[in-house]
Formats: structure tokens, C-alpha cells, sequence
């Protein structure tokens, strides 16, 4: 590591420390109705959208009916995507006539699921497959709305804590538009003015045609990429408008855009743990959840950059310099672009599966083992370390329900958090929506070692699935474990290797999405309208304090545990016995099992 | 759920006229007047043709010309139809092997290059489209420039190092050398017979 690399990682955490006190007072007042700065501007647009919407901004939902907009809407969002897609070619603002043969119906369906569920997952080249119409009107706006469905579901379990004996958590039709138009939208904005400034494309221009200076010939695609590119960061969507997304000059051109895109993508997450205090009435209480997701996310980044700044031994023996001097980054320069170097990348990997943002500015693919495992394993710890726009806060608040569950069985009595008797329906929702995402995990990835298609068949035309691996030995497990994880975690990341693009992954992928988005929130709303009826009992010395040291140390231990016994298996079988046999100087050049050096 | 499929058509339809197409008209008339240069892409031009971007990288073989980074876009690199990196792991023979074959044609191309080779030259981007090389791995390349040139050394490693960019606020990313710029440049200094 260099003390510059270094240096850069606590600059990047300073800055989001400073930032979670405003952002979060700003959201309570905007998810509490009261007046902000905006409100001159905005408010007669919000007034115009709920009569055009017919929406009661005064109607108070109960959580079924709160759960019921939300999915009505998702299915909504889907129709509207699906019909983009399969239509393009009807459709303005298409300038290289692409048309329903680049969106075959199974992946129009991947994407749609994939851009509602905030996943982002690309099965597809951006600068290939999609006209501008289709990138801005299907695409980016579901990153504005499936970014604000997260945080209002996140709103609606605060909430729970928040209230007492109350049969509402609020109204999801409010709470949405009230993110887009007074969260999303704004810094959106503001971002792409700064990130079109230092160079990301702004433009509705076909194709450039280049003559190179060698005389070669060179395309140079074209598009809306900064007003996406915001967007994409601050509602932790991810889905890069071109296949290489942040990695590509046109997405993130300097060091100064990718510091701008990680702090957008922490942004609201981290903002969200002040709300959540704020919004209970003691703000201590989301500063320990904000210690316990620091303490993690830096941890994720010096086990990541150290094993990328060591680089790959293998090649070290090719006489390739692996330290860094003043002159050159050394390390594992492998899917990794010069201007970021390797601290900025390994920093990048981290934030982006932190959060379930999704977006890459380095190749995870080509990550050493360990490496790579850092990214793998914080989107199977649930991306609850700061997390996507409000998924990380409702996900970590799962985890402080099952951390003092589990306090209170070590001490014999019924835990409480933030004052609310935690009792048998709440953790039983919690189990219900952690066991469905890791279940849909490793259930879809073994199957997919196994499974075989015939070749040239529907589902699966390269034959068995593992065909559509690009590495083999344990990494080709790893490109496997990480597209399922990526998927039912919602993040959108990979291990890019893996064609995805069959019917097979598409579909599957696809409904480990759905699981991973709809049985997470659903059980999640259950719990919140259950805590919202409760009484709050008062804190009495017997009560274990939730605002401390020794609460953020169990949330911490919780959060671990529950990943490690849950999927220290199926990484004992990827990255890390990668990382052994590649200080062994072992090759994979057989399908899952065959040795070559 | 059935009776908030109503509103959910028109709330729908109501986000994508405001941040589908309302919000990246605002951002593209607002880029184009302030921003046009970058908005529509750093595109260099030369006697009213386009030739390249200073953003995208593109192929030079030529000895007289500084190289850039093996690509992984399209077919023979630097293709922007096609952008991405290698996604080979580490453990792959295929990146050992292309590693490998990179090194000794480094070396046989630089025959002053005796020492280890900095791991940027060797390896593909994210993007494929790498704009930059490491400052090392654009001087290691000064002597056979020179060379094709008929140029001293030290004045092409003096231009060379007159392009390297620092760390932004001397503090992010990584230093580096952009190759179109370079070679632009070279052109202009020291002229090809």
C-alpha cells in the first residue's frame, strides 16, 4: 500500500462522515413532510404529481397496503420497461437503428426485473443493445424510482420504531415521490453538471466515426451518459450505460469523477443512519449502527487493496514489477485503468458492494483471490454496510433485531430495540427474509454447476452451464457464486467472465432478483407493522443499551456470523482455496477440476 | 394490490416524462452551453475530420509511436463499440501465457528495457480503452522512439515527462501519461521524414 492510497481511503471516509449528519437531517424533514429549502420550487410540483397521480397525500396505508403499492407499482415498472425494450425500434432518439433483435423476450426480462429490483445487472452491452430513449426513459428511471422505493421502505420500518400503537407506516405513493423529487432529483442534477464538466458525455449524437492517427478506424459512441451516470451512483443503481461502466473514460474520465461517483454512492445509505436516529429520537442510536457499518467498510478495504496492491505472484515471476514506486502503480494491474491505479479501484470494489450500487470502475473478475473475495463477501453480508439507498439501513435494522434476539437469549429476557418488545413475529420476519436471499443464492449456484442443457439447445446453447464460464478451476466457481450473490443481493457487480445472456441465467437470475428484492422488503414491512402497534416500554436498568460500544461490537459479530456460517462453505471453494493454489504457482485450464502448469 | 394499480400506471408514466425525458433535456442544454467540449466527447479534430478523442485510447503499432496498454476491447483492442476488460483470473493460463508473449515482444521491441516491467504496460484495462499509460511505461519507451525518429533520447523523455498529469490535488488517483496527447505532440516536435 501507499501512503498516497492510503491517504485517499480516509480522506473518502472523512468526507462521508461529514456529510451523514446534513444528509440526514434533510431527509427526516423531507420523509416527515416538513419544509426544507426546496420547498419553494418543488412543492407545487409534488401538489401537481399527487392530483395527476390521483394519490391522497393525507391517506395513511397499513403495511399491507403500503407492501401492496409497492409491488402493484413494481409490476407497473416492469410492463413499462419490457414494452421500451421490445419496441425500441419503433421509437425516437435511436440513432443506430437498434431494434428487437439485440432484446431477445427472456433478456428484456432479466433487465427489467433488474433495473426495478435496483440490481442493475447487465446481461447486455449498453453501447450495443439499447437506443437513448430506451437508456433514459426505461432504464434511468427506474434508478430515480427503485432507488426511492428503498428508502421509503426504509422510512416505513423506521417508522415502526417511531411510532407507537399506530396501525400506519406511512404512504408509499408519498414517500416515493417525495425521494425523486426532493432527494434523487436534485443531487442527480448537481452531479452531472460536475461529472459532464471533467468530461462524461452529454450529447444525443450518432455514432462518432474516427479516422485514427495511425489511420485505423475507430467508432466512438455517443449519448445522455452524465445525466445517468448520476443518477446511477446516488440511487446505488449501478447499471453503467456502457459495458466497461465506471471503468469507461466516458463514464468516470479523472480521479476527481470516481471520487465524486464513491462519496455519491454512500451518500443517502450513510445519511439514512442519522434519520433513522433523528427520526426515534435519539440520535445516538444511528451512530451506532453508522460505527458498526464504518468499522466493517473499512475493514473490507485493507483486505482488498493490500492482496490487489500485492498483485499476482505468478506473473511477479514473469518479471513484472509488483511495488509501487512514484512512477507506476505495480500491483494487479489486470482489469484495472491507469488514472485510478490500484488504491482507488480496490476502493471503488469495496463501496460499490458495500452498497448495492453495483457499478465497477475495475474488472472484479480479474481481482486477485482475495482480492475479490472482498467484494463477493460484502454482498453476502446482505450490503449492510451503509448498503443501497435505503435497503443497507433496512438491512442492517434486520440484523439489530437478530443481535438483540440473540443478547436476549444469552440473558434470558425479551429483547428490545429502540423501546419495542422484539417478539416472535419480528424475528420470525427476519429469518423469512434472510434465509430466502441466501437460499436463492446457493440453491441457483449449485444448480448451476451441475446442470446440463443439451448444446444448442434453448435454455442454455453453450450445453452445461458451466460452459458459460471464462475462467475454470475455482475462480470459474467464484464467477458463478458472484453472479447469484450479485443477484439476489440486488448489487449488479460480477465477475464478468460468465456469459449470462442465455435463457438459462437470464431467467434464473431473474427470479433470484425477485426473491432477493420482494421476499426481503415484504416480511421487512410485516415486521415494521408489527413494531408500529406496539407500545414503547420504557428503558429500565435491565434494559441492554442499544447506543453503545459493546451493541455495536454484537451487531458487528452478528452481522459476520450470520455471513460466514451461511456461505464459509461455498467460499472455502472459490477464493479461498484459489488463493493457496495460486501461491502455488497452479493453472486452471480444465473445465472445474483440471490442473495445468 | 389491485386497487393501487391505477395510480401506480400514472405515477409511472408521470416519473418517466419528469426524470426519464424532462431531467436529461435540462442536464444535456445546460452541458451543451457551458460544457461542449466535454459533453460531446473531448473529440480532437484535424483539418475538420475527427481523429479520436483525448478520453478514448486508441491502437498504435508504429514504432515511432508511444504504445499503449494491451486491450480487450473488440477483436484487436481499443474498440469503443466493444468496451470491457479480459475478465481472465488470475489463475488463468491464458492471461500467463498473453503476459508472457507482451514481456519478451516488450523486450525485443526495447532493447533497453533490462529491468522488471511495470505491471500497467503488460496487463489489459477495465475499459479497453485506456487512455493512459504509467509514467514509466510510456519513458521505458523513449530510446526506440528516438530511435524511429531520428530524435535525441533526451529530448523525447523530456517531452514525455512534460505530460505527465499528477495525482489530482497530489493526492488522487495515480500519475499518468496520455498517449494521444504524446503522440500529438511528438508529430509536432519531431516530425517523421
Amino acid at each position: 500500500m501507499t501512503s498516497y492510497g492510503v491517504f485517499q481511503v480516509l480522506l473518502y471516509f472523512a468526507v462521508i462522515a461529514a456529510l451523514t449528519k446534513p444528509v440526514g437531517a434533510f431527509l427526516a424533514k423531507v420523509y416527515d413532510g416538513e419544509r426544507t429549502f426546496l420547498h419553494p420550487v418543488l412543492r407545487p410540483v409534488e401538489r401537481l404529481i399527487y392530483r395527476l397521480g390521483g394519490v391522497r397525500e393525507n391517506e395513511n396505508q397499513r403495511w399491507t397496503q403500503y407492501a401492496g403499492s409497492l409491488v402493484a407499482f413494481s409490476l407497473v415498472s416492469f410492463l413499462f420497461v419490457y414494452a421500451f425494450e421490445r419496441l425500441q425500434g419503433l421509437l425516437p432518439l435511436n440513432p443506430q437503428h437498434f431494434g428487437a433483435g439485440q432484446v431477445s423476450p427472456d433478456l428484456a426480462f432479466d433487465t427489467a426485473v433488474s433495473f426495478l429490483s435496483n440490481t442493475n445487472w447487465q446481461s447486455y452491452s449498453g453501447e450495443s443493445t439499447f437506443s437513448y430513449l430506451v437508456q433514459m426513459a426505461a432504464l434511468a428511471v427506474q434508478n430515480f424510482v427503485s432507488g426511492a422505493a428503498g428508502v421509503a421502505v426504509a422510512i416505513a420500518m423506521v417508522r415502526g420504531f417511531a411510532r407507537q400503537q399506530a396501525h400506519s407506516i406511512g404512504n408509499f405513493w408519498v414517500d416515493l415521490t417525495r425521494g425523486v423529487l426532493y432527494v434523487f432529483l436534485p443531487l442527480s442534477l448537481l452531479g452531472a453538471l460536475v461529472l459532464c464538466s471533467q468530461g462524461v458525455i452529454q450529447n444525443f449524437h450518432a455514432y462518432e466515426k474516427v479516422k485514427t492517427i495511425e489511420g485505423g478506424r475507430q467508432v466512438i459512441p455517443q449519448g445522455p451518459v452524465a445525466s445517468q451516470e448520476a443518477i446511477k451512483m446516488v440511487g446505488t443503481n449501478g447499471g453503467g450505460f456502457f459495458n466497461a461502466n465506471s471503468a469507461h473514460p466516458y463514464e468516470n474520465p479523472t480521479p476527481v469523477t470516481n471520487f465524486l461517483e464513491i462519496v455519491m454512492i454512500f451518500l443517502i445509505p450513510a445519511g439514512l443512519t442519522y434519520t433513522f436516529g433523528r427520526m426515534v429520537g435519539d440520535p445516538r442510536q444511528g451512530w451506532a449502527l453508522f460505527a458498526a457499518m464504518s468499522i466493517l467498510f473499512l475493514a473490507g478495504v485493507f483486505v482488498a487493496y493490500p492482496a490487489e496492491q500485492a498483485g499476482n505472484p505468478i506473473l511477479a515471476k514473469l518479471g513484472i514489477e509488483t511495488a509501487p514506486t512514484n512512477l507506476q502503480p505495480g500491483g494487479n494491474m489486470e482489469g484495472k485503468e491507469v488514472r485510478f491505479g490500484i488504491a482507488s479501484s480496490a476502493l471503488f470494489a469495496v463501496v460499490t458492494t458495500d452498497a448495492s450500487c453495483g457499478a465497477v470502475n475495475s474488472m472484479h473478475d480479474s481481482y486477485t483471490p482475495l482480492g475479490g473475495l472482498a467484494p463477493l463477501f460484502n454482498i453476502q453480508l446482505g450490503e449492510v454496510v451503509f448498503g443501497g439507498t435505503g435497503a443497507g439501513l433496512y438491512g442492517m435494522l434486520l440484523f439489530a433485531i437478530l443481535a438483540v434476539f440473540i443478547a436476549g437469549l444469552m440473558v434470558g429476557r425479551t429483547p428490545e430495540y429502540i423501546g419495542k418488545k422484539i417478539e416472535q413475529k419480528e424475528v420470525k420476519m427476519a429469518m423469512l427474509a434472510l434465509i430466502s436471499t441466501a437460499a436463492s443464492v446457493l440453491v441457483f449456484a449449485g444448480i448451476s454447476a451441475v446442470v446440463h442443457f443439451s448444446q444448442g439447445g434453448y435454455f442454455n446453447p453453450p450445453g452445461p452451464a458451466i460452459a458459460n464460464l471464462g475462467n475454470r478451476g475455482p475462480h470459474g466457481f467464484s464467477e458463478l457464486l458472484y453472479a447469484y450473490s450479485s443477484a439476489a443481493g440486488n448489487n449488479g457487480s460480477a465477475f464478468a467472465g460468465i456469459n449470462t445472456n442465455t435463457p438459462w441465467f437470464n431467467l434464473s437470475m431473474g427470479f433470484g432478483m425477485l426473491i432477493g428484492r420482494f421476499l426481503f422488503i415484504i416480511p421487512l414491512l410485516a415486521a415494521a407493522g408489527s413494531l408500529a402497534a406496539k407500545k414503547r416500554v420504557p428503558a429500565t436498568s435491565g434494559t441492554f443499551p442499544t447506543h453503545g460500544g459493546l451493541f455495536t461490537g454484537l451487531l458487528i459479530g452478528t452481522v459476520i456470523i450470520v455471513g460466514a456460517l451461511t456461505f464459509f462453505p461455498a467460499l472455502a471453494l472459490g477464493p479461498i482455496v484459489e488463493h493457496f493454489l495460486m501461491h502455488e504457482g497452479r493453472l486452471f485450464s480444465g473445465l472445474l477440476t483440471g490442473a495445468w502448469s | 394490490m389491485w386497487r393501487q394499480i391505477v395510480p401506480a400506471f400514472r405515477i409511472t408514466a408521470i416519473f418517466t416524462i419528469l426524470t426519464g425525458l424532462i431531467y436529461p433535456a435540462l442536464v444535456t442544454a445546460v452541458c451543451q452551453a457551458f460544457f461542449p467540449f466535454q459533453a460531446n466527447g473531448s473529440l480532437i479534430r484535424s483539418g475538420g475530420a475527427v481523429i479520436g478523442s483525448t478520453l478514448i485510447g486508441q491502437n498504435f503499432h508504429r514504432p515511432e509511436y508511444l504504445q499503449p496498454r494491451p486491450s480487450a476491447a473488440g477483436n484487436d483492442g481499443y474498440d469503443p463499440t466493444a468496451s470491457g476488460g479480459s475478465n481472465l483470473g488470475p489463475t488463468n493460463p491464458k492471461l500467463i501465457e498473453r503476459v508472457r508473449a507482451a514481456a519478451a515482444q516488450f523486450r525485443h521491441d526495447n532493447p533497453e528495457a533490462t529491468g522488471p516491467l511495470p505491471a500497467d504496460l503488460l496487463t489489459t484495462s477495465a475499459s479497453g480503452l485506456d487512455p493512459d499509460l504509467s509514467p514509466e511505461s510510456a519513458l521505458l519507451q523513449a530510446g526506440r522512439i528516438a530511435g524511429a525518429r531520428q530524435a535525441p533520447v533526451a529530448a523525447v523523455r523530456e517531452l514525455i515527462e512534460k505530460h505527465i498529469t499528477g495525482r489530482a490535488a497530489g493526492l488522487l488517483g495515480e500519475p499518468r501519461v496520455n498517449v494521444i496527447e504524446t503522440n500529438l505532440d511528438l508529430d509536432r516536435q519531431f516530425p517523421k521524414h
